[in-house]
Order: C-alpha cells, then sequence, then structure tokens
C-alpha cells in the first residue's frame, strides 16, 4: 500500500494557526504574565498571515480551497483577531477573567472560520463551523461568576446546536440528491440531471440559508443575538459581531454561488425576504434600546441585511462589494467596541447609551472617533461606511434590484437616528456622572487602527476595491 | 473634453477654497482649549486667507463663455471611473465666492455669542464652508454627492451643540429630513451611473439623452433631495425649526448658502439631466412655489419670534427662486440665480442683526423689543437696509432679483406672475410690520441702556451693505457672467424664451440694463 501524503501548502497558514492555538496552552502552564499570551497571538498571527502568500491551491482531493476569496475572508478574520487581542488585554484583566484560554479559544475559533473559507466540500464546512462554534460558545460564557455570560453563552449554545441541526439536515438531503458533499460536483450532479425546482433540493436549500442565516444573525434567525451580544465579555462581542459573520458569509457566497448557481432566482427569492427583514428589524428594534451591546447588536443585524444584498446581486460585483462591506463593516465595529471597552473600569459598567452622555467634555478625543464611528455605521460620507453601502447598492442596481436598494436606504435614514442619538448623547448633553476611561496603550492602537482605516477607506476605497475584485478572479 | 477650460491660476484655486478650510481645521486641533482668543484668530486667518486666495474666480472668470473654468481634474477611483474633478461656470461662481464671504461672517459674528466649546465651533464651522463650497464646484456626481453628504455632519453638530433651548429636536428633525433626499438621489444617481455607461462625470451626463419615462422618475428622486434643502412647500417644516434653534453662524451659514444648494442642485442637475421631465413638471414646480410664496408669507405676519419670522421668510423668498428657475426662461433663470445670492447677503445679514441684539438681551421675542432706535442708532440704521432690501425696494439688490424672477414667471404663467406677485405685498407687509415693532413705537423698558454695535460687528456687516447696493445699482456686471451659461442651459431645455417675450418685457429689461 502506498501512503501519500496530500499537498499541505495550500493548508498552511491553518496548521500554523493550529500550532499558535496549542503553542498558547501551552505556554499558558508556564507563563505567569498573561499579556505576554496576547503579544505571542499577535506575533503569531502575523506568521499566519505571512503564510497565506503562496498558499492557493486545492488538496485533500479537492475538499480544500485556498483561493483569493478564502485568503480575503481570512485576512478579515486576522484583522478581527489582532483587534479584539488589542482591545482584550486591559479588559479582561477589569473583568477578573485573565486566563490563559482566552487567547488560546479566540485562535481555535478563528481556525474554525478560516477552514470553513476554505471548504470545498460540505463535510469539511460542517468541521470549521463547529469549531468556530464550539469556541465561541465557550468564549460567550467566559465571565464565569456573572449570571448574563452564562446566559448568553447558553443561549448561544442552543440556538447555535439547532442551527447545526438544519445544516446538517440540509448536507444530508443534498447528500442523498447527489451523492456527493462536494460544492463542485453538486453543482454539475444538479444541471445534469436536471434537479432545478426538485422540492427536496429547494427544501435542503432553506435549510442551509436558515443555518448560514443563522450564524450572520440575519432575522428571523436572529434571537439569540441581542442577548448574546449583551451578555458575553464586551471583546468577545466585539469578536463574534466581525468573525462568525463574515464567516458566515464566506461559506453563503461559496455555497450559494457554486452549488446552488443553478437555482440561483429560487435562494434569492429566499434571501431577499431575509435581508429586508433584518434591516427592517434591527434597525427599528435598535431604536428602543437603552443598553449600548443590545443596540449594535440590532445594527449587526441590519448589516447583516445590508451586505446579503450584495449576495443578492449574484454577480462577481455583488460578492466583490459584500466582502467590501465586511471589512469596512470590521473596522467601524471593532472601533465602537473599543469605545465601549474604554468606558469599563472596576465597578462601571460603562454599557448603558446614557453613560455617554457628555463625553465630549471630559473626553473631547474620544468622542471624536466614536462621532467617526457612529457616522461610518449610518453611512455618511467621507467614511469608510459610505463606501460599503455605496458599493452594495451599486451592485445591486447593476443587477436590476433598483426597488431593494430603495427599501434599504430608507432603513439606513432610521438608522441614523440611533447612531446619531449617541453622537447627540456625547456632545449635546451635560455629563451626569462621572467617567473615568480605563485608558492602556493596545486599546489606543487598536482604535487608532479602526479610525484611520474608517477615514482612509472613506477617502481612497480604490486599493480595497480592487483587493475585492482581485480575489474573485477565478472564482 | 471640449467643455472644460483647465485652471490656469498659478495654484489649484478650487481645491484651495475648499481645503485650505479643513486644513485650518486640523491646526485648530492642535491649539490648547483654553487658548480661546488663538482659536478665533486663527480661524479668522483661515477664513480671509480663503476668500483672498478665491477672488481670482471673480477677476479671472472668462464671461464669454458657458464652459467650466478653472477645472481641476485628477484620477481619483478607477475602479468606478470616478474623478476628482471641480469646476465652476456662471451658474456657480457666485455661490462659491458667497461660501468664502460667509464663512469669514461666521466666525465674526460668533465671536462672543460662542462659550462652550470653542475649540470645536470653529473647527465646524470652517468644516462645513470647506463642504459647501466642495458642493458648489464638484463636477463629478461621486464627489458632489460626498461633500453634500458630509456637510450634514458639522452642521448636525453647530445646531445640536450651540443651539437654542430646543436645538435636539431641530438638529434631528433636520439631519433626518436631509438624509431621506439624499438617499433617495443616491439612488438616482447609481441609476444614471449604470445607464450612462459607468460614468459619474456630470458633463458627460449631461449631453446624453435619457428615456422620458427614467427621466420622470430620476426628476423625482432628485426633487426629494433638492426640494427638502431649498426648502420647498411641503417639506419646508425642518427649516424654520433648524433656523431657531441654531446659534446665529448656523443660521447664517443655513441661510446664505445651505439652502441654496438645493436650488443648485435643479439648475446643475435635474434641468439639464432630465429637460423633458422638467419641462412637463414646470406647472407643478410653480405651483409649489407659488404655494410656498403667499403661505409662507402670512405665516411670517403672525410670528412672534424674530428668527422664526426670518425664517419663514425665507422658505418665501426661496419660493421666488424656484419659481425664477422652473419658469425656464433667460430672465427667470437669471433672476433666479441673482437672488440666490442676494438672499444669502440680506437673509444671512437679517439674522447677523438678530444675533446682534440676541446677544445682549437673550430674546428672540418681538415683544421685548420696541423703540430700539433711539437706544441703537446705528443698528437701526443697518436693519433698515436690509429690511429695504428683503422687501425689495428698488435700488437694493432685492429689488433686482424679484424683478426678474416675477418676469420670468409671468412670460411663463401670467397667473402665477400676479399670484407671486401678492407675495412681494405680503412681503413688504411683514418686513415692515417687523421693523416698526421692533424698533418704533413705545420704547420696551427691556432695552433701555443697550450699547449700540460695535466694530466688530459693523465690520461684519459693512460688506453686506456694500453688497446690497452694488448689486442694486449695477447689477449687469453680475448678471454678465450668468449669460453665456444660463443660454447654454436653455438650449438644453430647448426653450426659446425670446420668442415669449412681450415687448413690454423686453422694454422693462432695457431699463434695467
Amino acid at each position: 500500500m502506498n501512503l501519500q501524503l496530500p499537498d499541505l501548502g495550500p493548508i498552511m497558514p491553518e496548521l500554523y494557526m493550529t500550532i499558535l492555538a496549542l503553542v498558547l496552552l501551552l505556554a499558558d502552564l508556564f507563563l505567569k504574565k498573561k499579556e505576554a499570551l496576547a503579544a505571542l497571538s499577535i506575533v503569531g498571527v502575523g506568521v499566519v498571515a505571512f503564510t497565506l502568500i503562496g498558499s492557493s491551491g486545492v488538496t485533500f482531493g479537492g475538499m480544500f480551497i485556498s483561493d483569493g476569496y478564502s485568503s480575503f475572508f481570512k485576512t478579515i478574520f486576522f484583522i478581527n483577531l489582532i483587534l479584539s487581542v488589542l482591545i482584550s488585554i486591559k479588559y479582561i484583566g477589569i473583568e477578573r477573567v485573565n486566563f490563559g484560554e482566552y487567547y488560546s479559544l479566540i485562535a481555535l475559533s478563528t481556525l474554525g472560520m478560516m477552514i470553513m473559507a476554505s471548504a470545498a466540500d460540505l463535510i469539511v464546512l460542517y468541521l470549521g463551523l463547529e469549531l468556530m462554534a464550539l469556541s465561541t460558545y465557550i468564549l460567550a460564557g467566559f465571565i464565569r461568576h456573572d449570571i448574563k455570560s452564562n446566559e448568553a453563552a447558553l443561549k448561544y449554545f442552543l440556538l447555535g446546536a439547532f442551527s447545526s441541526a438544519f445544516l446538517l439536515y440540509g448536507i444530508s438531503i443534498i447528500y442523498g440528491l447527489t451523492g456527493t458533499t462536494d460544492i463542485k460536483a453538486i453543482a454539475s450532479y444538479i444541471s445534469e440531471k436536471g434537479l432545478v425546482g426538485n422540492p427536496a433540493l429547494t427544501l435542503s436549500m432553506t435549510l442551509f440559508a436558515a443555518a448560514f442565516g443563522f450564524k450572520i444573525a440575519a432575522v428571523p434567525f436572529h434571537m439569540w443575538a441581542p442577548d448574546v451580544y449583551e451578555g458575553a465579555p464586551t471583546s468577545i462581542t466585539a469578536f463574534m459581531s466581525v468573525g462568525p459573520k463574515a464567516a458566515g458569509f464566506a461559506v453563503l457566497g461559496r455555497v450559494f454561488m457554486i452549488a446552488f448557481a443553478t437555482i440561483k432566482p429560487q435562494w434569492i427569492s429566499v434571501l431577499i425576504p431575509l435581508s429586508i427583514l433584518s434591516m427592517a428589524v434591527g434597525n427599528v428594534v435598535a431604536l428602543a434600546q437603552t443598553n449600548i451591546k443590545r443596540m449594535l447588536a440590532y445594527s449587526s443585524i441590519a448589516h447583516a441585511g445590508y451586505a446579503l444584498i450584495g449576495i443578492i446581486a449574484a454577480n462577481t460585483d455583488g460578492l466583490a462589494s459584500m466582502m467590501t462591506y465586511l471589512m469596512i463593516y470590521a473596522f467601524m465595529n471593532m472601533g465602537a467596541f473599543a469605545v465601549i471597552i474604554m468606558l469599563r473600569t472596576e465597578g462601571f459598567k460603562g454599557d448603558s447609551i446614557t453613560d455617554f452622555e457628555g463625553l465630549a467634555k471630559t473626553h473631547p478625543f474620544l468622542s471624536a472617533l466614536m462621532l467617526i464611528f457612529m457616522f461610518s455605521l449610518t453611512g455618511i460620507p467621507p467614511t469608510a461606511g459610505f463606501i460599503g453601502k455605496l458599493y452594495v447598492f451599486m451592485s445591486a442596481i447593476n443587477a436590476g434590484y433598483t426597488w431593494l436598494v430603495l427599501v434599504a436606504v430608507v432603513f439606513s435614514v432610521i438608522s441614523a437616528y440611533f447612531y446619531l442619538r449617541i453622537v447627540m448623547y456625547m456632545y449635546m448633553r451635560e455629563p451626569k456622572v462621572e467617567v473615568v476611561t480605563s485608558q492602556s496603550g493596545t486599546l489606543g492602537v487598536a482604535l487608532g487602527v479602526a479610525a484611520v482605516m474608517v477615514l482612509a477607506i472613506g477617502v481612497y476605497p480604490s486599493c480595497l476595491i480592487k483587493l475585492a475584485r482581485a480575489a474573485l478572479t477565478g472564482f | 473634453m471640449e467643455q472644460i477650460i483647465l485652471n490656469k491660476l498659478s495654484y489649484p484655486i478650487l481645491s484651495t477654497i475648499i481645503f485650505l478650510p479643513v486644513l485650518g481645521a486640523l491646526v485648530l486641533t492642535l491649539i490648547s482649549r483654553s487658548r480661546e482668543s488663538l482659536i478665533k484668530w486663527t480661524a479668522l486667518i483661515f477664513a480671509v486667507a480663503t476668500f483672498l486666495l478665491s477672488l481670482p474666480l471673480f477677476t479671472e472668470f472668462d464671461k464669454s463663455t458657458y464652459q467650466m473654468q478653472f477645472v481641476e481634474r485628477h484620477n481619483w477611483i478607477p475602479a468606478w471611473n470616478i474623478n476628482y474633478s471641480l469646476g465652476v461656470d456662471g451658474i456657480s461662481v457666485f455661490l462659491v465666492l458667497l461660501t468664502t464671504v460667509s464663512s469669514i461672517l461666521c466666525i465674526l459674528i460668533s465671536w462672543h455669542a460662542i462659550k462652550i466649546k470653542v475649540k470645536e465651533f470653529y473647527m465646524a464651522i470652517l468644516l462645513t464652508c470647506g463642504a459647501i463650497a466642495g458642493v458648489f464646484s464638484s463636477l463629478d456626481f461621486f464627489l458632489f454627492y460626498i461633500f453634500w453628504e458630509t456637510m450634514l455632519i458639522p452642521m448636525y453638530l453647530i445646531i445640536g451643540v450651540w443651539g437654542g433651548p430646543n436645538r435636539i429636536y431641530a438638529t434631528i428633525k433636520f439631519i433626518l429630513y436631509t438624509l431621506v433626499g439624499s438617499v433617495l438621489m443616491l439612488v438616482g444617481i447609481i441609476y444614471l451611473y449604470f445607464y450612462a455607461g459607468r460614468t459619474f462625470d456630470i458633463l458627460e451626463l449631461t449631453t446624453k439623452t435619457y428615456p422620458y419615462n427614467m427621466q420622470f422618475w430620476l426628476f423625482w428622486a432628485f426633487f426629494s433631495a433638492f426640494a427638502v434643502k431649498v426648502p420647498m412647500f411641503p417639506v419646508h417644516t425642518w427649516l424654520p425649526d433648524a433656523h431657531t434653534e441654531a446659534p446665529t453662524a448656523g443660521s447664517v451659514i443655513l441661510a446664505a448658502i445651505l439652502i441654496k444648494m438645493g436650488a443648485y442642485g435643479f439648475l446643475r442637475f435635474s434641468i439639464p439631466l432630465f429637460p423633458e421631465a422638467t419641462k412637463a413638471m414646470v406647472p407643478t414646480m410653480l405651483t409649489l412655489s407659488v404655494i410656498a410664496i403667499i403661505y409662507a408669507g402670512l405665516v411670517c405676519l403672525i410670528q412672534k419670534d424674530l428668527k422664526r419670522l426670518i425664517a419663514y421668510s425665507s422658505v418665501s423668498h426661496m419660493g421666488f427662486i424656484t419659481m425664477g428657475i422652473f419658469a425656464l426662461n433667460s430672465q427667470g433663470i437669471e433672476g433666479g440665480i441673482l437672488q440666490m445670492i442676494n438672499h444669502g447677503v440680506v437673509t444671512g445679514a437679517l439674522f447677523m442683526c438678530v444675533g446682534i441684539i440676541y446677544d445682549r438681551t437673550h430674546s428672540r421675542k418681538i415683544a421685548d423689543y420696541g423703540g430700539l432706535a433711539t437706544h441703537m442708532p446705528t443698528y437701526a440704521a443697518f436693519f433698515m437696509v436690509f429690511t429695504l432690501a428683503a422687501v425689495g425696494l428698488p435700488g437694493t439688490n432685492g429689488f433686482i432679483g424679484e424683478f426678474l424672477t416675477l418676469l420670468g414667471g409671468f412670460t411663463a404663467n401670467k397667473l402665477v406672475g400676479v399670484l407671486a406677485s401678492t407675495g412681494v405685498i405680503i412681503g413688504a407687509g411683514y418686513m415692515l410690520l417687523l421693523y416698526q415693532k421692533v424698533f418704533f413705537m413705545k420704547v420696551n423698558p427691556k432695552v433701555i441702556g443697550l450699547l449700540d454695535m460695535d466694530l466688530r460687528e459693523m465690520v461684519a456687516l459693512t460688506p453686506l451693505v456694500i453688497l446690497v447696493f452694488w448689486i442694486g445699482v449695477y447689477p449687469v456686471q453680475f448678471l454678465d457672467f450668468m449669460h453665456p451659461t444660463v443660454q447654454h442651459l436653455l438650449e438644453r431645455v430647448n426653450v426659446t424664451s425670446v420668442a415669449q417675450e412681450t415687448n413690454i418685457v423686453r422694454v422693462l429689461m432695457e431699463v434695467i440694463r
């Protein structure tokens, strides 16, 4: 018997990421200062990002693919990881959960996302998704002594288990129909055997949409998001508002655009209501929130709705706009969460919207940054949020969905109300409580990077657009 | 590319006008918060420098052509075929100049009035003026939209942070109204972009023809953005609130330049892009204009608040402007453009005047004043000039503008002209009544002991007095800038305006010239 090792080139970044996660776990036993672990994980991710270059290819018999598309998403995951770690260091100390496993779990969760982005086979996809999800469940409940954090983890776990079951059910139906779990093979089988219009196929596609809809927090699969976002440690809320969402979009894009390419009209008609409902519920319910983490949870639901429009456009430009949107969202959302984390100090939660009252008077610079992030989330130029929305809208109008864009812009005006309410509280009210911020160098770096990127992409979006388009060559 | 004349000056004049204030705002961030007078002087120096550097627009402008002048063009986002391109023609040149003048006035008039967050205030003023100058000089739709929206951020803060008691309601109303309109226009812009073969170039877009159905829908999409800004009836309700609550400088920006963005939008985009739809919509637009003129004028008669009265008079005056624009003849449009400048000068000045007494008494109620002429004679004289200009007394700029727009209105439709003329009478009524109540009649004990205007306030108002008479006595110098551009615009709409001119109108025109 001739045992041949598969080509490990394409999977190198994942291998390094695994090693990093394990090293972090081991180093935790010896290192007393947990800050060193944070530094180690950032340096480690730098190395992993480096191995991304030249990793393109297909391996494991076509089950695993590394292409421009996956690399673009992996870049988002790395940025997400680095920024999350930067804003965590001081924060988890304040929450008294400064344990080494924290960094290891973040690395493992990111590994899961990377596998998802590169999955060319539904089984690999499921593997990645579960790795990501399980690590995130634990992270959500990381503040063991806090009942809200526990609740968040349990809710996330239960509902996540449901969505995994949906996904498995969908995969099994597909397998029953086509006899394969390979994403490309599914597509060719469907078109060869004329399965278009087969009710079982439609059912399976709907189950996929439900499972992915859960990961990206699209309505009506969003129920977990507000509670989990509120209860989880803020740094983890930031982490999972970007990472798992982007990963969900990555698999959504690949599975729907390739495996279900032949039944495009059907899945478009499933995704359109998801998108509209997400924008409607997200933006309208956010108006009534008093906790800023909950508000950003609803905002993240709404942003899933906008990004979905890119997929609904169902062409290269649409996918590129969705990817651009997620990259921009990573920066602006991370920035907003970094500001929230700064307000968290010993004995002061700082996550109520009223805590922002008069912040401009006591912390003018921090308020100015928050102002940039809020205007960016609203989508007002010259911030990156505008570019993201514009690209999505452009691709949708080009694909003939002008009416959908009209709906989207109306909801984005509604969103202006609650984002700008934060600005209003900061600038137009007098401070009621003495807010002391928790200063730390790493937090400052994260804030700085996020703000600079939001403005830079807003003024000069060329590079990012080119990058997203180039990532899709040969997709 | 035939349609442009590149900038021949030694410096990129339009970029300077836009970004020098932005640079000023950045410099202000470096100054310590406690050094308030340094902050004010820095802001003033940047505003004056911008104004001085913008003067070549007036002196070097080629009046013989409709082409875009002082054009700058650079690649910006090649992936979307977006250029950074700027330029001005006869429509926009005065609006840009008005912007640079206004920023100086706003800074002067706020000198003592603004006491909190001084640094942020002057930053916001400079940023707003820079962005608005960008709106008036953009030749790329994307760039235009960026400036159009960016302007909202500092303006939101100006009203909301430094405004009156009800400022938060006013600023949120302001931003939501304008956002709804803007995003609908954005959808229209993107639609146009794909239809015209992926270009945002305004000059290129205005040379193409579009099917009527598309023109119709896009006209309304653009209308939603511009009508809110103008503001036209029935979407004018944000303006009285915003004007009333804004600090004086905010009111001046709103009145002098911000609401001109709407009228400018009609001239630059709606009419040349959608000529067929525009022609079809003329009756609707004229009706809305006349309603605004009369209705807002009547509302003025019962106002008890000084700023609110002037705000409603703005709505009425903007009605004349939109009437002139949609009359679609040369007198109407030229009158409309001239009236845009006049309104900026006069209403801006009136808001500054109100600011001057508000700083002293902290009351905007008309009932709190009376007999002011005996205590503040210089102030009364200044106020008189602007009141008469607002009424449209011959010899002042208001007369020329109102007259030309009415001429345009008459030519387009007799009934419109007649109805709009009643607006002039109502206008005379409320302005003179206001003047009488505030400056004459029984001396209100509250005004005894008020100091007359100081040097700073006179310096701020004098240029406007000069403009009132300059335009009023010698309007040809200003109208000459507009002729070729307006003719070109009318050719695009295919309205043979000359043929419709009656003899009387022609004679009257000669008299003015």
